[in-house]
C-alpha cells in the first residue's frame, strides 16, 4: 500500500487499524516471552517463532468469519492466538501442562483448538495442505459457505503434497484460501536454491487458481488482499492463492546458528518491521498518541504476564492417562459392544 | 582419540567422499545450513555444492533420484533429515529401491545408502519422534543398520557403500552428542553381526541403537543387585544375526528384548519369535519385552519419559525373567 492508501485506510476506521496493531503486538510479545522461557528451560522441544511475519496472520485472520477453518504449520503460535485461542492455553501447552490447549500432548508445533476451528499446528512440511482440501470438500458437500484457510511456508511448495492439493482444490472448485508465507528461507535453503520458478503466485496459477503476491510486511495490504480472496472463495470462485512476501527476523528454530544468511540482510528487512511500519503510519495520521501506545503495550504485557502465571500454576496430566486419546472415548454402538468396556476397542 | 558419534559419522562421510569420487551426499540442508543435526557441518566447504548437494523439501523426489543415480553408476548417500519425513519417500524406498533387483530378474541393483535420524526423547512430540526402523526391517531387499557406538558410526558407512544393494542407516537422535574412544586408525566394520557389549551369565538384554546406552545403564543397576546381564547389540536389524541371538540365549537361558518401537508388530516381536522358534528348550523363562507404550509420543516430558523404554522398566523386566523358573 502506498502511504496515501494507508492514510486513507486509517482515516476510514482508525479503531480497526489500531486493532490490527494490537494483534501484531500480541503475537510479538507472546513469542518474545516464549523465547525467554525456552532459555529458562520452561519450554522444550522445538520452538519456531514468527517474529517479523506477524502482519500475515493478523491481516488474514481479520478477514475470516468465526465459522471458517484454519490450518497452519509448526510456526503457528501467532495463528492460534489471533484465531482466538487464549495466550494462557497456548502457554500452558508449551509448558506441557494439562491446562494447555492439547493437554500437553502437542507442544509448540501442535496447537489445536476445536472451538475456533483451528486444525493445527503440523510439524510435517506441507502436511496440512491436503487436510485443508478435505475440510473444504466437506463444506462443499454439505452446502455450507465456510472458507478454509491454509498457511504454509514457501519451502512446502517443493513437496508433492502442495501440488496434489492445489490440483485437487482447483479441479473440484473447493473453498480454500492457500496462504504461502514466503519468508525466503526453508531452514537454511534460500528460495532460489529450492525452486526453479521463484514467483510463487505464478507457480500456483499453473493450476488455474487465482493467485497474486502481497507485501507481507504491510498488514493493511495483507488484510485487503485476504478480504478480496476470502470473499471470492466464499462466493464460489474456487480456491485462491496468496503469496505473502515476508521475512523471519529470528533463527529458524532455537538450534539454528544461521550460517546461511548475512546479518546485513536481516537488518535490512528489520527496517520493514510490520509493527513499526503500522505504528509509524498511525502516528503520522495522528491516530496513535503516545499514551495510546503505552496503554496498548501495558495491556498486552499484562495479558502475557497472566498467561505465564496461568502456565506456571498448571498441573501435569497424570501418567495413568498417558494412553488417552489414542482412540476415541465414546459409548460403543450396539454392534460393537459385546462384553468390552466402553471406549476400549481391541487390546491396548 | 576421544570423539563424538556426530564427529565419527562426519569422518565416515568425509572418508568415503575422498576414497570414491562416485560418492556424494544429498539431502535437505546438508550444505549451507550444515546439516539438520550438524553431521555434515563443514563438508560443503571441503567438497563443494555438487557433491554436498542441498535439496528442496522433496523427499520422494530426492530419495527416488538417489535410486536413479545409483542405477546410473553413482554411489549416493541420501540424508533424510529424520525417519518421520522418510514417510513421504516410503514409496520410493519400498517400491523401487527394495524391488528393482528382483523385478528386473537380477539386472538392476541399487547401490544406495540412505541415512536418517530416528527416535524420541527430546520432547519433539508425535510427528518428530517416531522409531520406524523396525517397520523398514520388514522389507526384503533392504539392509537396515543401527549404529549405536562411535566405532559403528565411524565404520558402518563405508561397508554400506560397498554393498551392491540399498542400505538404510538409522542414527538415533540421542546418540549424536555421545562421546567415546575411537582408535586413530578406526575404519570399516562389518555390517553382518551382532556384538556383545557386556558379558553376563544371568539374563540376555537384546537391543540396538538409541536404547543401547539405556540398556547398559540397566545392566549396571542389575549388577548392583547381583544379576549379571549380558547385553547384545543387534547392530544390523535386517538381516538379523540369528546365531548371536541364539548363542546368548543358550548361555543365559533368559532374554529381554528392548526396542523403542511400539510393541505390536515390532522388531522385538520378531526377535522374540525367533528365540521361541529356535531356542525354546534353552529358555528358563518367557521372553520379556520392553517397548514404547502404544501411544503417539507426547510432548510433555513426564509423559514422554513414561512412553519410552527406561532403565527402571528394563530392570523390572530383567528381574522378572530371572525370578521366574522354567
Ligand atoms: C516433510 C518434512 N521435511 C523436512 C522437515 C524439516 N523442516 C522443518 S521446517 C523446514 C523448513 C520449512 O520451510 P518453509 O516451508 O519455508 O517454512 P518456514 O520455516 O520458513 O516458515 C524443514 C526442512 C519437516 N518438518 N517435514
Ligand atoms: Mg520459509
Amino acid at each position: 500500500m502506498t502511504e496515501h492508501d494507508a492514510a486513507q485506510a486509517i482515516a476510514a476506521d482508525p479503531e480497526h487499524v489500531r486493532g490490527l496493531l494490537r494483534q501484531m503486538v500480541r503475537v510479538r510479545r507472546l513469542e518474545e516471552q516464549c523465547v525467554e522461557l525456552y532459555s529458562a528451560a520452561k519450554i522444550r522441544g522445538f520452538l519456531h517463532v514468527y517474529i517479523g511475519e506477524e502482519a500475515v496472520a493478523a491481516g488474514v485472520m481479520s478477514a475470516l468469519r468465526a465459522d471458517d477453518a484454519v490450518v497452519a504449520t509448526y510456526r503457528e503460535h501467532g495463528h492460534a492466538l489471533l484465531r482466538g485461542v487464549s495466550a494462557s492455553a497456548i502457554m500452558a501447552e508449551m509448558y506441557g501442562h494439562a491446562e494447555g490447549c492439547c493437554r500437553g500432548r502437542g507442544g509448540s508445533m501442535h496447537l489445536f483448538d476445536a472451538a475456533t476451528r483451528f486444525y493445527g499446528g503440523n510439524a510435517i512440511v506441507a502436511g496440512g495442505l491436503p487436510l485443508a482440501v478435505g475440510l473444504a470438500l466437506a463444506d462443499r458437500m454439505s452446502g455450507r459457505d465456510r472458507v478454509t484457510v491454509c498457511f504454509f511456508g514457501e519451502g512446502a511448495m517443493a513437496e508433492g503434497e502442495f501440488h496434489e492439493s492445489l490440483n485437487l482444490a482447483a479441479l473440484w472448485g473447493l473453498p480454500v484460501l492457500f496462504c504461502c508465507e514466503n519468508n525466503l528461507y526453508a531452514m537454511g535453503t534460500a528460495l532460489d536454491r529450492s525452486e526453479s520458478q521463484t514467483d510463487m503466485a505464478l507457480k500456483a496459477s499453473a493450476y488455474e487458481v487465482s493467485a497474486w503476491a502481497v507485501d507481507g510486511m504491510d498488514v493493511l495490504a495483507v488484510e485487503e488482499a485476504a478480504r478480496r480472496a476470502v470473499d471470492a472463495v466464499r462466493a464460489g470462485g474456487g480456491p485462491h492463492f496468496l503469496e505473502l512476501r515476508t521475512y523471519r527476523f529470528r533463527a529458524h528454530s532455537m538450534f539454528d546458528p544461521e550460517l546461511y544468511r548475512e546479518k546485513a540482510e536481516v537488518e535490512r528487512w528489520m527496517e520493514r518491521d510490520p509493527i513499526a511500519l503500522l505504528r509509524t503510519a498511525l502516528e503520522a495520521s495522528g491516530e496513535l498518541a503516545a499514551d495510546q501506545w503505552d496503554a496498548l503495550e501495558r495491556e498486552v504485557g499484562a495479558e502475557m504476564a497472566a498467561a505465564v502465571e496461568f502456565a506456571e500454576g498448571g498441573t501435569l496430566e497424570p501418567v495413568e492417562k498417558l494412553t488417552r486419546f489414542v482412540y476415541s472415548e465414546r459409548e460403543p454402538t450396539a454392534r460393537e459392544s459385546g462384553d468390552r468396556a466402553p471406549g476400549v476397542r481391541g487390546s491396548r | 582419540m576421544k570423539t563424538t558419534y556426530r564427529e565419527a559419522m562426519r569422518a565416515a562421510i568425509r572418508d568415503a567422499m575422498r576414497r570414491d569420487e562416485r560418492v556424494f551426499l544429498m539431502g535437505e540442508d546438508v550444505g549451507r545450513y550444515g546439516g539438520g543435526f550438524a553431521v555434515s557441518l563443514g563438508l560443503l566447504e571441503e567438497f563443494g555444492p555438487s557433491r554436498i548437494r542441498d535439496t528442496p523439501l522433496s523427499e520422494a523426489g530426492f530419495v527416488g533420484a538417489g535410486i536413479g543415480a545409483a542405477l546410473g553408476g553413482m554411489r549416493p548417500i541420501v540424508e533424510v533429515m529424520t525417519v518421520n519425513f522418510s514417510l513421504l519417500a516410503l514409496d520410493q524406498i519400498m517400491n523401487n529401491a527394495a524391488t528393482l533387483l528382483h523385478m528386473s530378474g537380477g539386472q538392476f541393483n541399487v547401490p544406495l545408502v540412505i541415512r536418517m535420524t530416528t527416535g524420541g526423547g527430546r520432547q519433539l512430540a508425535a510427528q518428530h519422534s517416531h522409531s520406524l526402523e523396525g517397520w523398514l526391517a520388514h522389507i526384503p531387499g533392504l539392509r537396515i543398520l543401527a549404529p549405536a557406538t562411535v566405532e559403528d558410526a565411524r565404520g558402518m558407512l563405508w561397508t554400506a557403500l560397498e554393498d551392491p544393494d540399498p542400505v538404510l542407516i538409522f542414527e538415533h537422535g540421542s546418540l549424536y552428542n555421545v562421546a567415546g574412544e575411537l582408535a586413530d586408525d578406526a575404519g570399516a566394520v562389518d555390517i553382518d553381526t551382532a556384538a556383545v557389549r557386556r558379558p553376563g551369565a544371568d539374563v540376555s538384554l537384546i537391543t540396538y541403537g538409541g536404547t543401547l546406552p539405556t540398556t547398559l545403564d540397566a545392566a549396571d543397576a542389575l549388577a548392583g543387585e547381583g544379576i549379571e546381564a549380558e547385553v547384545l547389540d543387534l547392530r544390523t536389524l535386517r538381516p538379523l544375526d540369528d546365531a548371536a541371538i541364539l548363542a546368548t540365549v543358550a548361555k543365559t537361558h533368559r532374554a529381554v528384548v528392548v526396542d523403542e518401537g511400539w510393541r505390536s508388530g515390532s522388531l522385538s516381536a520378531e526377535v522374540s519369535a525367533r528365540i521361541t522358534e529356535s531356542a525354546f528348550y534353552d529358555l528358563d523363562a518367557p521372553v520379556g519385552r520392553v517397548c514404547s507404550v502404544e501411544v503417539p509420543v507426547p510432548y510433555a516430558k513426564h509423559l514422554e519419559l513414561a512412553t519410552l523404554p527406561s532403565v527402571e522398566r528394563i530392570v523390572a523386566a530383567a528381574r522378572e525373567a530371572v525370578g521366574s523358573h522354567g
